[in-house]
């Protein structure tokens, strides 16, 4: 299916396609949620927790959007507040100690603005997220299942491998944010969209990301089976690279995946 | 200590540039952050200062107002006199999406500014203590981070880890460099990664927060460091304040993203006034100075171990 960036755009937001919690419930078995940051509250932005993958048991993030008005609100639109990246850093480190690999399913149009988040320090989380999973010694896997925006995406996105689904966008910021910055016109967000590279096929090119998810034509809403028949072999073949390679050469490895971009 | 402790000897990189005096005073002239003249109004205050009074006051008006100050003024401020090698002083963006329209502009700043891009970095001397240092210009594309900026900051870490320095870093910045896209984000992780690596080594990274320092840059190394300063007044968070105020559809509150909030809510370990910064770089590198350690280990210790790293060698 060819589809414009912009397309793309709305098709990654679209509410009907498959959220963070569908992969989680499609493709590992026995999840148990964990919750909370341990430091000050629950965010349920993102989701997290254990289960085994075939017989390995992996740690599990994901950006949960809402199907809808009423579940979004509870989600906060997938924009996860300080404390979801805490909490997210948190279970890591558990993955770490425990030796599981971590899965990670970005899917948020960007972290939160508002006042809680930069009271907590919404900037300090997302910093501390990167510089932790850089270092992290144990496997970790990022797929952008829908919308990676900005900041907000990338702090779960520091792995050795990551992944987009063929219609997911990852980018800086929303095109309509970007329009408004660089064009002063948030309306112009369907050229800010084709100027930014956003597409997967896009960030395949400059080496942004590991690969591409296909998706069933029409979409991956259209055939739930299909995607998460290509997730589960993608995690599938990269787990068992990575967990029998040396430690130190994958964090070497991660860190050249992100030091050679300049 | 000789404060010109680095002056004769070769650094490994390919492109080093000694900030003479001379060029500090000449990148002043032809920034026009200060208006030109002799009288300088302040935005805040609205009095009219002689310019050369409001150098001598290291640029900060009756009233408290800090102008803003470009990246040689800092580090003539904060570096013993001569100490300065700066690294990667050429480096420049490749424009790696093509932008349209970005590569006319970087041409027109270049020119406007004197400068490459929107950061110094190098190795100086603060009271004899050898150390690396960044300083960010936000009168560069406001300071905004692409590849340019993170290559050099990522080189500045890789070379303070491999000699075993610490690293200060003076931030100014609206965020990420937009234009530069997907790249600029990249750079968030792999500077990151980098003081993540240094850090690791077990070695000292100052951040100094200066006006403003908000998206991309507070969202990776600006909150990395093992102390975080900021100059008084400064806007200090990830969302800029017009952005939240979309958002929530309220105006925020006074001094919300100031210094002072971010030192109440506990993201900031001092406050430091201009005048008094490199007095307090200066104690906290004499803190973290290897002799100064060796010293209080060989008054505990009745055998002190000799130190077996020397780290002055250079690759
Ligand atoms: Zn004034």
């Amino acid at each position: 299916m060819e589809l414009t960036p912009w397309e793309k755009v709305k098709l990654a937001r679209m509410p009907i396609r498959p959220t963070g919690l569908d992969y989680i419930e499609l493709i590992f078995e026995e999840f148990i949620e964990l919750h909370g940051d341990r430091l000050y509250s629950e965010d349920r932005a993102i989701v997290g927790g254990s289960a085994f993958f075939d017989k390995t048991p992996v740690t599990i993030i994901a950006q949960q959007k809402g199907r809808n008005t009423k579940e979004n609100i509870a989600r906060n639109f997938s924009m996860p507040h300080p404390e979801g990246y805490r909490k997210a850093l948190r279970l890591m480190k558990q993955a770490e100690k425990f030796h599981r690999p971590v899965i990670c399913f970005i899917d948020t149009p960007g972290a939160f603005c508002g006042i809680g988040a930069e009271e907590r320090g919404q900037g300090e989380a997302i910093a501390t997220n990167l510089a932790q999973m850089m270092m992290l010694r144990t496997p970790i896997i990022s797929v952008i299942i829908s919308e990676g925006g900005s900041g907000g995406a990338l702090a779960l996105g520091v792995a050795d491998r990551v992944y987009m689904l063929e219609h997911a966008i990852y980018s800086i910021l929303s095109p309509e944010g970007f329009a408004s910055i660089l064009y002063k016109d948030a309306s112009k967000a369907e050229a800010a969209a084709n100027d930014m590279k956003l597409t997967a096929q896009d960030l395949l090119q400059f080496g942004v990301i590991d690969g591409i998810i296909s998706e069933p034509p029409g979409g991956a809403h259209t055939d739930y089976d299909f995607i998460m028949r290509q997730v589960r072999d993608i995690i599938r073949t990269d787990l068992k690279e990575l967990m029998s390679m040396p430690v130190d050469e994958m964090l070497e490895k991660r860190y050249m995946k992100f030091r050679k971009f300049s | 200590m000789s404060r010109n402790l680095f002056k004769t000897k070769k650094y490994a990189t390919s492109k080093v540039y000694r900030s003479r005096p001379s060029e500090l005073k000449g990148t002043e002239e032809e920034k026009p952050i200060v208006p030109q003249g002799i009288m300088t109004k302040c935005p805040n205050c609205g009095s009219v200062i002689y310019t050369k009074l409001l150098m001598k006051n290291r640029k900060i008006c009756e009233c408290g107002y800090y102008f803003k100050i470009s990246a040689y003024e800092r580090l003539a401020m904060i570096l013993d006199e001569d100490s300065f090698i700066e690294t990667d002083h050429q480096l420049t963006t490749r424009d790696p999406l093509n932008f349209p329209g970005y590569a006319d502009k970087l041409v027109k700043t270049q020119t406007e500014t004197g400068l490459i891009d929107g950061l110094v970095t190098g190795k100086g001397t603060i009271f004899g203590m050898p150390t690396y240092i960044g300083v960010m210009d936000a009168s560069f594309f406001m300071g905004s981070m692409g590849t340019a900026i993170g290559e050099k900051l990522t080189r500045m870490f890789e070379k303070a880890t491999d000699e075993r320095l610490p690293v200060i870093i003076y931030t100014a910045s609206g965020g990420a460099r937009m234009q530069e896209g997907i790249f600029s984000l990249m750079q968030m992780a792999k500077v990151s990664a980098a003081a993540a690596k240094h850090s690791d080594a077990g070695l000292l990274y100052i951040t100094v927060l200066t006006n403003p320092t908000t998206g991309g840059v507070t969202a990776s190394f600006a909150m990395l460091g093992d102390i975080i300063l900021a100059e008084p007044g400064a806007l200090i968070g990830f969302a800029g304040p017009r952005v939240i105020e979309q958002t929530i559809g309220q105006k925020l509150p006074e001094g919300f993203q100031r210094s002072e909030f971010l030192l109440e809510h506990g993201f900031v370990d001092k406050i430091v006034t201009r005048d008094k910064q490199k007095d307090t770089l200066g104690l906290l590198l004499k803190l973290h100075n290897k002799e100064a350690k060796q010293l209080s280990s060989a008054s505990l210790m009745t055998e002190p171990k000799p130190d077996s790293e020397d780290n002055a060698d250079e690759d």
